[in-house]
Parts: C-alpha cells; sequence; structure tokens
C-alpha cells in the first residue's frame, strides 16, 4: 500500500513531463544499443579474426622439439670414466639428431581413443626446394592424410583449382600454395622438381592450388601424401614429424596439451601459446568497446543526473507538501529513485531491443568480396551474456545517477520551503 | 487533563547565524479536544513558526510537545512524519496543491499513504467531503486548473482525509477575495461545530472572533489568552471528530 502510494506519486511525475523524461530515457537507449551492438560485431570480428588464423594452426601441435641429451659425453668413454677427472666440454654437438616421434604409431593409437578430439592429421614436414629453371626457392613439403589435414584446415573451401582429394588420385600429386604456383609459374596439370637438402629429388605433378589468405603459408607450402614424403626421405611408413590436433572445444586445448607432452614426453602445444597475439587482438578490441561503451554510459548516467537534479529542484514544494502530510525521507528517496530507475529500465529494455535489430541489420549487410576472405556477410555474434550485461549496466548506471539527487530531495527541509 | 490534545510546554527557538534572532520565547500551551483556537498577532512575530513546531514539521527548539498524549519531542523523523500522516491535517496558506494530480488523487494521497482503508473507501470518502465542499464537479480536473478558493478547499478537504486529531491552518484565507474568504471561514466554523480540534493562525479579527478562543502573539510571548467578544454563532450538535457528516453548507 505504501510503496504504491510512493509509486503512483513517482509515475504520474514521469509522465507530466514526458519530453523530460524521454530525452533522459533515449541517453540510456543509445548507450545500452551502442553496447549490444559493438559488443556482438567487436565479437564477431574476433572470432573471424581468430578463426582465420587458427585455419591455419592446429588447436595442438605435437612434435619433436631437437632436445638433445648432454649429460654423457664421449669424452667420458675417451677418458676411461676416470672419477677423479672431471670433463668440461663447451659448446657440445649431438651425434645424431632424431626429428621423428619414435613411437608414433602408439600414440597415435592412444589419441583415436580420446572423445575430445574431432581430428588427428600426422604430418611429416621437410624442407625442400622447387626448381624454378636455374633457381631453386624454398618451401615446405607437407606429407600428410589429406583427409584429415582437409578436415582441420577446411582445405576444401581454400582450393583455388583443383580438389584435395586429387592426390589420393594422382600418382605423385601435389598441391601448392597459390603464392608458390605463381612464383613458379605452374598451374594444374604441370610438373614440378622438389629437391631435398639431402640431395634426392623427386617429381610431382600440380592437381590443385590453394589460399589460406596467409602470405606465410601460401608463398611456402606444398602438399603431397604422407608416403611421397616418407619416400622422398626414404624413411619407414611409420616415420613421421608432427601430429596435430582438432579438438570439439578449442578452450581445452591448453589443458589437454600439457597432459599429451607428460603422456608422450614430446613437445605438446596449444594454439593460445603458440599464437598469443590472437588472445591479445581480442583483448584489445574487447577493451576498447567496454571503454567506449562504458564512457556513453557514462554520459547518459550524467544526463539522468542533471535531469533528476533539475526535476527536484523544481519540485521542492511538492516534496515540502508530501512532507507535511506525513511521508518521510525514505518515502522521497523512493519516489525519486524509482523515477531515475523507469527511466533506467525502459532505457535498457528499449536498447537492448534497437541493439539487437542493429547487429540484425549489419548482420545481413554482404561483406565485400576479396579473393582470400571467406565471409558472406559481416561478422556478427548474438549471444544472450551481451543483453543480461547491458541490462544490468544500464539500470546500474541509471540507479547511480539517480541516488544521489534523490538523497537531496529526502534531505529537504519542508519548514523552509513552506515559508517560501 | 483527560480532554487535553495538545500540550506544549516552555517552546523556546532561536534562529542561529549572522543574526541570531529568538522567535519563540517560552511559549506554553495547552489545548482541548474540539477546541477552535486561533493564533492572531502583527506579522513577523512568530505565529508560523509556532504553528510549524506544533505540527511536528520542525524539530529544532527547546521544550516538549504533546498530542494526543504522545510526546513528540525527540522522537525520529521517520516517526513524526508516521504521526503527522495520522493525527494532523495541516492547511497551508498557498494551497500547495500537488499539480500533476487531480483533485480527487491530491485528497486521497495522504489516506493511500496511511494506508488503513482499500482505495475504493479512501476514493469514497474524498468524493463525499468534496460534496459537502460542494466542488464534487472538480473532483477529475487537474488541480491547477482550479480557482483559488477552489483549490483552498481541495487542501482542506485533503487536511480531513485521515480524519486527524487536530487540523492546523496557517493563514487560510491569507490569499484570497472576500467571497471566497467567508467559504473557507464557514467550512472552518462548521468543522469546529462537528467537534474537530482546530489551530488557525489568522490576520482576520472577524475570523478570529469566531473562534472559542484566541491566543494573541507579541514578539515571540504569548500576549493574551481572551475569550473571543462574542461566541460563536451556534450550529449543528458537535460530533467527535468527523467531517461534515451529512449536510452541506454550499448549496
Ligand atoms: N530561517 C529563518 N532565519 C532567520 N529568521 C527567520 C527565519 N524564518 C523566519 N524568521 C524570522 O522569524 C520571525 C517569525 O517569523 P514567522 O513565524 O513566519 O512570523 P509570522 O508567521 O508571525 O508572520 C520573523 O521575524 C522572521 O523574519
Ligand atoms: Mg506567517
Amino acid at each position: 500500500m505504501k510503496a504504491s502510494v510512493n509509486f503512483m506519486i513517482s509515475s504520474t511525475q514521469l509522465l507530466a513531463r514526458k519530453r523530460q523524461s524521454i530525452i533522459a530515457m533515449l541517453g540510456v537507449l543509445f548507450g545500452i544499443a551502442m553496447f549490444i551492438f559493438m559488443m556482438s560485431f567487436m565479437k564477431g570480428v574476433n572470432n573471424y579474426i581468430q578463426d582465420t588464423m587458427l585455419s591455419a594452426i592446429p588447436d595442438i601441435h605435437i612434435y619433436n622439439d631437437i632436445r638433445t641429451d648432454y649429460t654423457t659425453s664421449v669424452t667420458g668413454s675417451w677418458l676411461h670414466n676416470d672419477p677423479q677427472k672431471m670433463v668440461i666440454v663447451h659448446h657440445p654437438k649431438p651425434e645424431k639428431v632424431r626429428l621423428n616421434l619414435k613411437n608414433a604409431d602408439a600414440i597415435l593409437a592412444d589419441l583415436k581413443t580420446r572423445p575430445e578430439i574431432k581430428v588427428i592429421s600426422p604430418l611429416l614436414s621437410t624442407q625442400v626446394f622447387f626448381n624454378y629453371g636455374s633457381v631453386q626457392i624454398n618451401g615446405i613439403l607437407d606429407g600428410v592424410d589429406i583427409l584429415e589435414e582437409s578436415k582441420i584446415f577446411g582445405l576444401h573451401e581454400r582450393m583455388i583449382t583443383g580438389t584435395p582429394e586429387n592426390l589420393l588420385t594422382a600418382d605423385k600429386g601435389v598441391l601448392l600454395g597459390q603464392g608458390l604456383a605463381d612464383k613458379l609459374n605452374v598451374a594444374k596439370g604441370d610438373l614440378v622438381t622438389l629437391a631435398t637438402p639431402e640431395g634426392t629429388s623427386m617429381r610431382f605433378r600440380v592437381v590443385g592450388t590453394f589460399a589460406f589468405g596467409l602470405s606465410t603459408v601460401d608463398n611456402i607450402k606444398a602438399y603431397v601424401s604422407l608416403a611421397s614424403v616418407q619416400q622422398l626421405l626414404a624413411k619407414n611408413h611409420d616415420y613421421i614429424t608432427d601430429i596435430r590436433i582438432k579438438l570439439h572445444n578449442i578452450d581445452a586445448a591448453k589443458e589437454l596439451a600439457a597432459l599429451f607432452a607428460k603422456r608422450y614426453g614430446y613437445k605438446s602445444e596449444d594454439w593460445e601459446s603458440t599464437n598469443p597475439s590472437i588472445k591479445a587482438g581480442n583483448m584489445i578490441r574487447d577493451s576498447l568497446t567496454w571503454v567506449v561503451c562504458l564512457t556513453m554510459l557514462t554520459v547518459a548516467g550524467f544526463g539522468i543526473y542533471n535531469i533528476m537534479n533539475m526535476v527536484i529542484a523544481s519540485k521542492m514544494k511538492d516534496i515540502a507538501i508530501l512532507k507535511a502530510q506525513g511521508f518521510d525521507g525514505s518515502d522521497i528517496r523512493a519516489i525519486f529513485l524509482s523515477q531515475s530507475l523507469v527511466i533506467g529500465v525502459l532505457g535498457a529494455s528499449l536498447g537492448l531491443l534497437l541493439g539487437f535489430l542493429l547487429s540484425y541489420a549489419l548482420s545481413r549487410v554482404p561483406f565485400p568480396k576479396t579473393e582470400f576472405t571467406f565471409m558472406k556477410y559481416f561478422p556478427v555474434v548474438f549471444d544472450t551474456r551481451y543483453y543480461f550485461a547491458g541490462a544490468v549496466f544500464g539500470i546500474l548506471t541509471t540507479f547511480l545517477a539517480g541516488v544521489l539527487p534523490a538523497r537531496k530531495a529526502a534531505r529537504v527541509d519542508p519548514v523552509t520551503i513552506l515559508r517560501g | 487533563m483527560e480532554n487535553t490534545i495538545l500540550k506544549a510546554e516552555r517552546l523556546n527557538k532561536s534562529f542561529t547565524g549572522p543574526d541570531p534572532f529568538q522567535v519563540l520565547k517560552d511559549i506554553s500551551l495547552s489545548v482541548d479536544k474540539g477546541e477552535f483556537i486561533t493564533i492572531v498577532g502583527k506579522s513577523g512575530c512568530g505565529k508560523s513558526t509556532l504553528l510549524y513546531l506544533l505540527s511536528t514539521l520542525d524539530t529544532d527548539y527547546q521544550g516538549t510537545i504533546t498530542i494526543n498524549g504522545s510526546r513528540l519531542t525527540g522522537l525520529k523523523e521517520r516517526d513524526l512524519a508516521r504521526f503527522r500522516n495520522e493525527h494532523i491535517g495541516f492547511v497551508f496558506q498557498f494551497h500547495f496543491l500537488l499539480p500533476e494530480f487531480t483533485v480527487l488523487q491530491n485528497i486521497m494521497i495522504p489516506a493511500l499513504k496511511l494506508g488503513a482503508l482499500p482505495k475504493d473507501a479512501i476514493e469514497h470518502n474524498a468524493m463525499q467531503i468534496l460534496r459537502q465542499m460542494g466542488i464534487q464537479d472538480t473532483a477529475l480536473k487537474p488541480s491547477g486548473k482550479l480557482s483559488g478558493g477552489q483549490q483552498q478547499r481541495v487542501a482542506i478537504a485533503r487536511a480531513l482525509i485521515n480524519n486527524p486529531g487536530i487540523i492546523m491552518a496557517d493563514e487560510p484565507t491569507g490569499n484570497l477575495d472576500s467571497a471566497n474568504t467567508q467559504i473557507i471561514f464557514n467550512i472552518f466554523q462548521e468543522l469546529s461545530a462537528h467537534g474537530n480540534t482546530i489551530i488557525a493562525v489568522t490576520h482576520d479579527r472577524d475570523f478570529a472572533g469566531r473562534s472559542d478562543r484566541i491566543i494573541e502573539m507579541k514578539d515571540g510571548t504569548i500576549n493574551t489568552t481572551a475569550e473571543p467578544a462574542a461566541p460563536p454563532a451556534p450550529c449543528l450538535e458537535p460530533e467527535p471528530l468527523r467531517a461534515f457528516p451529512s449536510s452541506s453548507l454550499f448549496p
């Protein structure tokens, strides 16, 4: 009963000055709408950039880091392991470096039992030279199971000519990065000669070209079948250097990578550690969004603060009358604070709606097409958490903006006012 | 005394500041239930100040005030507000209605605040008081659209809605023409006749003449307490505390 009469007074006063109330509300409305819009768009941009960068890197990468055991040395046996002698070797060099994963088959079998893993792609990678007339162009040759590789890196969408499956059907086929193919001046159907640093060489037929949109990949990389590289390097069929893994949930990468490192005894890296710039970029864009939105909300808050102060200054007499009739300070505070809150709740709700409409509209705007972008529309993410945060911020801002004027109103001395 | 509704003892009030000055000097006062008292005196002698003290709006004073057996001096703001709401009806010189509300809403607000009756009962009572004041047609008008005399009647109706123990008025006709002044005088007289306790500050000797007792103030003290020269015109039989149960003075 008591609360309802306060609210009755509050809402009647609010409606009596519609224009002022609407202006105060518009501040909150635009603040929240921009918050939603920018958050949704920025998150879309973050995801797009992350996807693009992640498209060229696996979630987890297991490989043999060159890490040589220097605790024993041939010098020791040369000196007959005399315990009286201490051996100090400067700049030791290893006897023999092995780059492959020794128990690759067992590791692959074990990984296949893990439910968190979506795709496993083994790799044998080597440096090669592409013969181009009299010069040789440096590149990387990846021997892969092209079906798995395609699943991890979405090769299908990145093919400029040919398809990944051509590798399976063609004898000694190769897929070239588009930039590399341009440099070598070859196209689908042409032959290229690849040479290893060890001196072996082999001829391959170009069965397709691809582009990731990253020159570091497109200008140096070529795909052939795993067996081809093993043959080129004269290795066994279980000789591989890397295992790349795609997970169902990329946020689990860090934890799993650590687990695999311990379990298999090889270097195991997650995408986050190898690409800190992705996270940093996300963070910078996120902070920017927050700063802009909080600034807008602060401005809206000051608008409400000003308007409420003006309202209260013009309502001194009414406050005195209400007090004379038995309303106490807390009632007066409730009356004016609820006016701010109504402005806040309405402004925030409409702001959420406008924010959604703007985000939706942007998500329907076609993205300018280029060779290297794979986006049809502007990237926008719809996430209920932003809407929840927007509502909380809008209401919190108006509450804070309303508290001080309402407290001032509560403290008005009715006698001073009634005396005139 | 059983019959005393208001008792003020040794009230002192000073304004501090650059020019300190004592407005009320040792004022003691006792009002019986059903009494109609007018306070007169020159402008600036402290009449309004005294009324603000008695109505509990002003708490910055020395002395004690007791109404209806409750000692009000020293109570918290919250309790005083509650007490005013229930027991004191206040009429100001400049009618002071809330401009955004209709006449009816203005009258109902103190009762809605009290919350003793359901809304439709309050509305019914408010309409009845309006009828007795002869301004029932204005019920749904915005209060700002009324003439001064009508507004003052609405203010009186509002003061009556919670059936208060005491009605206090600070120069209720100070701002009105003589026709409206007469109407207001009559209303007060009628209220008194029905057993309401009234304390009214006035400049008007004629009005004071109709009260049971005149308190004359001079420079912050009560000068004389005199019976009015002429006894008030006999009215209807007094009834306890219900304003205008039936007939109306204003056809
Ligand atoms: N806030 C104040 N500060 C100082 N003096 C005041 C204040 N309010 C009123 N006064 C003085 O107190 C005296 C009594 O005022 P008031 O009670 O309004 O007189 P009345 O109602 O009898 O005309 C006046 O002289 C007035 O100037
Ligand atoms: Mg006065």
